[in-house]
């Protein structure tokens, strides 16, 4: 008897009680397919899915759904984002239809980053639907065979549905309650926002636990490592949303030249080691920006490999 | 009410420098009160545009005047006169008022001074900000009188994106967010519940995505002739 929403690898995992490592993969600036495949061959074997991003910071690059079936063929599976600031409900659609029917079985629902921040400021936002009407609409589409308008699909995209929550952003209070509507409007899973406060995230966590969301959804923990003091900083002060503490740069500035990266590889070990432990935590999201060749090092230092088969 | 801002000096200059003779026409309703496009406006710019001409050693002979509304027949009647004496009328009403005077008086150039901004209050003298995009189809009562179709950079319909930041939207610290107004405002008042609820997607039909529109108040509604009769 299959239970399984649509028989993900990831959705297995989950399922099967693994603790669950997720991987990111930016697609490049370019049709570059050689250095995507590269990129993504260093998680091959490593993790249980990789995130496609899709046009990050509104920056265009190659499309989230080409590059996902580019790295398919390489052996991964793809993790499909989709944001709502470039694509109406149609193309959204029509988009899920396509890569379903390409095999892509995982679907993260986001709303995007404003074009403002990215390298088409001039560009019209389209923000047809906001990601908690994408997941709706995914759900919509996957459960109940129907359209947004109804009608009904022939074939219906069995994804499994992945959303994101930040902890960090305020107002900090509404931020749990914004998890548990995505969950009721359809996310099987959740991918969080990089933590590095983890007195805060434990507090959020108490929380979700509380209210039982940890049994509706899989949330997994969202990590980046530090690699070096620049990125440290520019995240504390530059990126919205994100919280790094002053212990945390103090600790990496305390480690000495040539030894940040390390320091920030500890960070994430030891983040990952209270992750496996802490309540309502299914697995870990690493988002190693432009650092996929640490990720089978880091992983195995977390005693994370090998991956199951499942 | 309808804001607007006055476009750069050269730029009305390179629009109008062609014509023999023009005139500069306010709208002395909207665009009057956040100082751009009113009476007084059309005076200090059409000084301006002699100013330039004179600079330039050019031939142009610039007028001013204006009426009360450029989107209503009536006040049009008054300034037939000046608008008949000129080539092409350079209008500081919004979009709506040059429209209207060109469709008017078709065989005059109907030239935009103005760029029509958005629809705002008053904040402060001097200070204006948008407030609603005319989407026709009103959720004010949902999110304790804050709109999130307008106010949002994302026009987010179930709450605050992850770029809130420290009450402020992630495009600018100077844009506050418009989801953590609507939370502080609906806690408040008590009302947090009517966030905590989905809001489907939203029918766009209503709003411009549904094409010009239109609307007409049958009882409202004078015989064709007479209509016709006032356009002439």
């Amino acid at each position: 008897m299959s239970v399984l929403r649509s028989g993900s690898n990831l959705e297995k995992v989950l399922k099967a009680g693994h603790f669950a490592l997720t991987g990111e993969c930016g697609p490049p600036k370019g049709a570059n397919v050689e250095h995507l495949k590269e990129k993504g061959t260093h998680l091959v074997g490593i993790v249980d899915c990789v995130n496609v991003t899709d046009n990050q910071t509104a920056v265009v690059r190659m499309s989230s759904w080409a590059a996902s079936l580019i790295l398919m063929q390489i052996g991964l599976e793809p993790n499909f984002q989709m944001v709502c600031r470039d694509r109406n409900r149609m193309a959204m659609q029509s988009d899920i239809l396509g890569v379903y029917s390409h095999g892509v079985r995982n679907i993260l629902c986001l709303s995007g980053d404003h074009q403002k921040f990215g390298n088409h400021p001039e560009s019209k936002n389209v923000f047809d639907l906001d990601s908690m009407q994408l997941i709706h609409l995914v759900r919509t589409m996957r459960d109940d065979g129907k359209f947004l308008n109804g009608e009904d699909i022939d074939v219906r995209p069995k994804l499994f549905i992945g959303a994101a929550a930040n902890p960090f952003a305020e107002p900090c209070e509404f931020r749990v309650h914004r998890l548990a509507k995505k969950i009721a409007a359809g996310a099987d899973f959740i991918q969080t926002q990089c933590i590095y406060n983890m007195e805060r995230f434990r507090e959020f966590m108490k929380q979700a636990v509380d209210m039982g969301l940890h049994e509706k959804c899989y949330i997994l923990a969202g990590l980046t490592p530090l690699k070096t003091l620049g990125m440290a900083r520019y995240m504390a002060k530059s990126v919205p949303g994100m919280d790094v503490p002053d212990s945390l740069i103090q600790r990496l500035e305390g480690a000495g030249k040539g030894k940040v990266a390390e320091e920030g590889i500890k960070i994430t070990l030891e983040q990952i080691e209270e992750f496996k432990e802490m309540e309502g935590i299914a697995g870990i999201h690493l988002m190693a920006i432009e650092w996929e060749h640490r990720v089978p090092e880091i992983a195995e230092r977390a005693g994370l490999l090998p991956r199951p088969k499942v | 009410m309808i804001v607007g801002k006055q476009k750069p000096l050269e730029e009305i200059w390179d629009m109008v420098k062609g014509y023999r003779k023009i005139l500069v026409f306010g709208c002395n309703t909207c665009v009057a009160v956040c100082h751009e496009g009113g009476n007084k406006e059309a005076e200090i710019l059409g000084s301006l545009l002699r100013m330039k001409a004179k600079q330039d050693g050019v031939d142009t002979e610039i007028k001013t005047g204006g009426i009360e509304r450029q989107c209503e027949h009536e006040y049009f009647e008054k300034a037939v006169g000046d608008i008949e004496g000129v080539d092409a009328v350079l209008s500081i009403a919004c979009g709506a008022g040059v429209q209207f005077l060109g469709e008017k008086f078709p065989g005059k150039t109907a030239l935009p001074g103005l760029n029509t901004t958005f629809i705002g209050v008053v904040d402060a003298p001097g200070e204006f900000s948008e407030r609603c995009i005319m989407c026709g189809d009103c959720i004010l009562h949902l999110t304790g009188g804050i709109c999130p179709i307008t106010r949002c950079s994302k026009s987010l319909m179930n709450g605050p994106c992850g770029g809130s930041n420290k009450g402020s939207c992630e495009i600018s610290p100077d844009v506050p967010c418009a989801w953590h107004l609507i939370h502080d405002r609906l806690k408040s008042q008590g009302n947090i519940g009517l966030i905590q609820a989905y809001i489907p997607a939203k029918n766009w039909t209503t709003s411009r995505d549904g094409g010009p529109r239109k609307q007409v108040r049958e009882d409202m509604r004078m015989e064709k002739e007479t209509v016709a009769g006032q356009a002439a």
